[in-house]
């Protein structure tokens, strides 16, 4: 067994373990460690070939490699340690179990940080009947097939779901020379943001099925076709009104799962809407060594945001490991009406420092009011002029009403008009 | 042409079982398949698991096979390292109706020898499985009821006959056998033609069809669909007994299985259907399941399930375990009959049919060296952090895991490529090694699995398959 010792250990060098461990250095801790199974850092941005990331960081458009580049280059320019082709598998108090090649390796930590990402979820969680041929993909493996291993994998087209990973999968496929015959959206409205559908679906052609969903599957092989069926109220399928659409392939882009295996093991527990652990704005959880931050918390829109609030993990988990961090009063956080739930879930009442709420409203709305409130106070209140579920939304809260909070935090979206 | 004693055609748990007995003599033995792997159809979709007699028509050669062959189940499984839990079945008894059938049950029970089947008060029941519905009147406890690794038994027992010499031919249809002068001569199959003096006929589902090319077809195959879900190891509730609904006179209902591989099986449906390349899961049949199992294990949480899949058992009219030894065209064997009982009772069935070829004139001339045993892939995902660095500093690849969701290696997903008879798919893959077969059903591992099986396949990676004749991962273009 190899012994190592770091101040802080972050598992995944995707977008948020680069910008926690360049924040942690920063901010004092000296060894710094990123753990990545692949064979390089960069996590899911490598295969995000397409533009759009960083027009909020870095007020510029760039494509998911030159993202995740910027920060890779960074890492190595600071004189942080990348051990790549490594896999975590188990945290033991405060030593985090890897291997490789080389043997089993046990990582003894300040401080640790969880930035795993997280996976797709497939055919199966949506029990969609029918049989099992091969061409069901969901859209990241697919990506990554098109994408990193120069594949094609299918010529006709039917993607599940209006998330951004399938909207753009949809205009990649057309550009691949594939037919997308139809993105398929359950809800009224649609998952991701509304540029990727102008971009991806409207510029291209490909028909949009708001209410609608798969309801099977046929070909013994490879795929023949699937049926599609639009849904009633209550998301149940009508199904004389089905149609069955001829294709090889389908694609789901049906929602993402943060990757918390290796958090089970360390005895944290998962919230069940979120599906990851709970922090305070430190990103700390309530393993006071262990922070997580990224998708692996909760399923960010914007790469960006996952950079800052990793930011934020990184500085905090080094000063944890410096024993500079000490706990205040917890102060509960919680998703008021139209809310569908706030990260993080709890502030630490002693900290000198303003605190950003994220979330995400249910429905879609226009003139939404967003307000947080404790104990009949206000303490952050904006007004939008439309709001969706796919786009994540935030309060700050001042650092002096932080001393005077009284009782739990609430967020809550009022809607001058709902749309759905 | 390739020239054998006895090809059996079909490599499911009965052809693979006989393989084995046969390669035991001085005999050559071949094997073929039209599928991609062993395995076949019905014994590897099924729910793993082998149970004694109690239930089974009294008297019957299913029944007596059966009671024999459970009884090798764990000789077999030490010889061949295969994963088995001994973990019992409970039936809870849900109303009053069912109470009924309770005295018949145990009478029948009774009758086929399997005395320690038993009723047992609601109290003692709760107490041993406390995930069960507690307004249940009492349950069936029978203890000897065990779980086993389903595509592993084929899988191993398919290992060690070829290692005792058999041959196998996969992705090998058969599609006439030639009868001449009242003897079969030889058997022509996508692959060409195999010169046999003795063709046994195990082709489970196709069976039918093949007994028909030797006119020795006086009964139909239909496939009786089951319907089943898989749970994530994960999920919160968790059965330490395989839960079985209380048989009636159809069919033994919905089971709630643990799995050598701490996941859960349910299911499954009984769904006589009439095209045999029907595996579709329909909404009707999972929502069947899912009522059926939720009034037994209320807790049980169907979000949590990682897959859906279909078994299709033959089932035969007129029903019952059938064997023919051909008068019209000697050397002619053929099994029929055999349904979901079949994984239990191939292990005695192929002595049997040994035995009857035996009394028909084949020489079984036992050979000297014969190996018993077959080891399994030692797992990485079973070990210590000591047996891990052991194991790496053998074979670094144990150091590499593919498959992140079952801790799955480089060193196990290539021995399961290597291995004799090894697999040649995604699915023959996952059924060995379970690369694949966890939460995120082979999204991370899929792209780097296509890529190794191309590589020690030598063959384009669009050629890798997900499993049968068609089945391309990829759509390249051929240019």
């Amino acid at each position: 067994m190899k012994e190592l010792l770091y101040d802080v250990a972050i598992v995944g060098a995707g977008p948020a373990g680069l910008a926690a461990a360049i924040s942690a250095k920063q901010n004092g801790a000296e060894r710094v460690l990123l753990v990545e199974r692949d064979i390089r850092a960069g996590g899911i941005l490598q295969q995000c070939i397409h533009a759009g990331f960083g027009l909020q960081y870095f007020g510029e458009e760039l494509t998911g490699p030159e993202y995740a580049e910027r920060f890779a280059d960074k890492v190595k320019a600071e004189g942080i340690d990348l051990l790549t082709e490594t896999t975590a598998l188990e945290i033991r108090e405060k030593v985090l179990v890897c291997v490789n090649t080389s043997g089993v390796v046990h990582i003894h930590f300040g401080a640790l940080i969880l930035a795993m990402g997280c996976r797709e979820r497939t055919r199966a969680n949506l029990v969609i009947p029918g049989s099992r041929p091969s061409g069901v993909y969901t859209a990241g493996t697919a990506q990554k097939l098109i994408n990193i291993y120069g594949h094609k994998v299918g010529k006709e087209v039917v993607i599940l779901g209006s998330g951004d990973i399938g909207m753009i999968m949809a205009r990649r496929l057309t550009l691949e020379g594939a037919k997308v015959k139809a993105v398929v959206e359950l809800m009224p409205f649609l998952a991701g943001l509304q540029r990727n559908k102008v971009q991806c679906l409207d510029d291209f052609g490909i028909p949009l099925l708001l209410s609608h969903t798969v309801v099977n599957i046929t070909g013994v092989d490879r795929v023949e076709s699937v049926t599609v069926a639009p849904v009633d109220e209550n998301k149940r399928p009508i199904l004389d009104k089905a149609e069955v659409i001829p294709c090889d392939t389908l694609l789901l882009s049906v929602g993402l799962i943060p990757e918390n295996e290796l958090t089970l093991t360390s005895g944290l527990s998962l919230s069940g809407i979120t599906k990851g652990a709970s922090v305070n704005q430190f990103m700390q959880t309530e393993v006071p060594y262990i922070f997580a931050c990224g998708n692996v918390l909760h399923v960010n829109d914007l790469v960006d945001n996952v950079s800052r609030e990793s930011e934020q993990a990184g500085k905090y988990a080094a000063k944890y490991a410096a024993g500079a961090l000490a706990a205040g009063e917890s102060i509960k956080v919680e998703a008021g009406e139209g809310i569908r739930y706030v990260c993080p879930q709890s502030i630490d009442a002693s900290a000198d420092e303003d605190v950003n709420l994220f979330f995400r409203t249910i429905v879609p709305g226009r003139d939404t009011t967003l307000i947080a409130t404790a104990g009949g106070e206000v303490l952050a209140r904006k007004k939008l002029t439309a709001t969706t579920p796919g786009a994540m939304e935030k309060l700050t809260i001042s650092k002096d009403k932080l001393a005077t909070l009284g009782g739990a935090v609430t967020v809550s979206a009022t809607h001058g008009e709902v749309l759905a | 042409m390739i020239k054998t004693d006895v090809l059996i055609i079909g490599a499911g748990a009965v052809g693979v079982a006989l393989a084995r007995e046969l390669s035991k003599y001085k005999i050559k033995v071949t094997v073929c398949d039209k599928n991609d792997d062993v395995g076949g159809d019905a014994s590897k979709s099924n729910s793993g698991l082998t149970s004694t007699s109690a239930t089974m028509p009294v008297g019957t050669l299913e029944c007596k096979i059966r009671t024999i062959s459970h009884s090798m189940v764990d000789n077999i499984c030490r010889d061949l390292d295969i994963p088995i839990i001994h973990c019992g079945s409970i039936a809870p008894v849900l109303y009053p109706e069912q109470m009924e059938n309770v005295p018949g049950l145990l009478a029948r029970a009774f009758q086929n020898g399997v005395y320690d089947y038993e009723f047992l008060p609601k109290e003692d029941i709760l107490e041993m499985e406390p995930t069960l519905n507690p307004n249940i009147l009492g349950g069936i406890y029978s203890p000897r009821d065990s779980q086993i690794n389903q595509f592993l038994v084929v899988v191993a027992e398919a290992e060690n006959a070829a290692e005792n010499g058999v041959e196998f031919l996969l992705d090998c249809k058969v599609e006439d056998i030639c009868v001449s002068n009242g003897r079969v001569e030889k058997v022509v199959t996508s692959k060409g033609e195999i010169e046999a003096k003795w063709v046994v006929n195990c082709a489970g589902l196709h069976c039918d069809d093949i007994a028909k090319m030797v006119d020795e077809c006086d009964f139909t195959v239909h496939p009786r669909k089951g319907e089943f879900f898989v749970f994530s190891h994960n999920t919160p509730v968790k059965v330490s007994h395989i839960i079985s609904s209380v048989p009636s006179a159809k069919t033994r209902g919905v089971l709630v299985i643990p799995t050598v591989d701490n996941n859960m099986i349910v299911g499954p449906t009984a769904d006589d259907v009439e095209d045999k390349t029907d595996r579709m899961t329909t909404r009707e049949g999972l929502e069947s399941v899912r009522t059926q199992a939720l009034a037994m294990v209320p807790g049980l949480r169907f979000e949590d399930t990682i897959a859906q899949f279909v078994g299709a058992r033959p089932a035969r009219e007129p029903e019952g375990y059938n064997i023919v030894v051909s008068k019209k065209a000697l050397g002619y064997v053929g099994i029929s009959g055999v349904r979901s009982t079949g994984l239990t009772a191939s292990f005695a069935l192929a002595k049997y049919i040994a035995h009857e070829m035996q009394e028909a004139g084949l020489i079984l001339e036992r050979k000297v060296g014969w190996i018993r045993k077959r080891r399994g892939i030692v797992r990485f995902a079973d070990k210590n952090d000591a047996e891990r660095d052991a194991l790496i500093a053998a074979d670094p690849l144990y150091g590499k895991i593919i498959c992140r969701c079952e801790q799955v290696t480089e060193s196990e997903i290539l021995q399961a490529i290597r291995r004799p008879v090894g697999a040649k798919t995604l699915d023959a893959v996952k059924r060995r090694v379970r690369a694949g077969m966890g939460r995120c059903q082979g999204g991370f591992c899929s792209p780097l699995i296509i890529e190794i099986l191309a590589r020690e396949l030598g063959i384009p990676e669009e050629e890798v398959r997900k499993r049968g004749a068609k089945a391309f991962m990829l759509a390249d273009d051929n240019d």
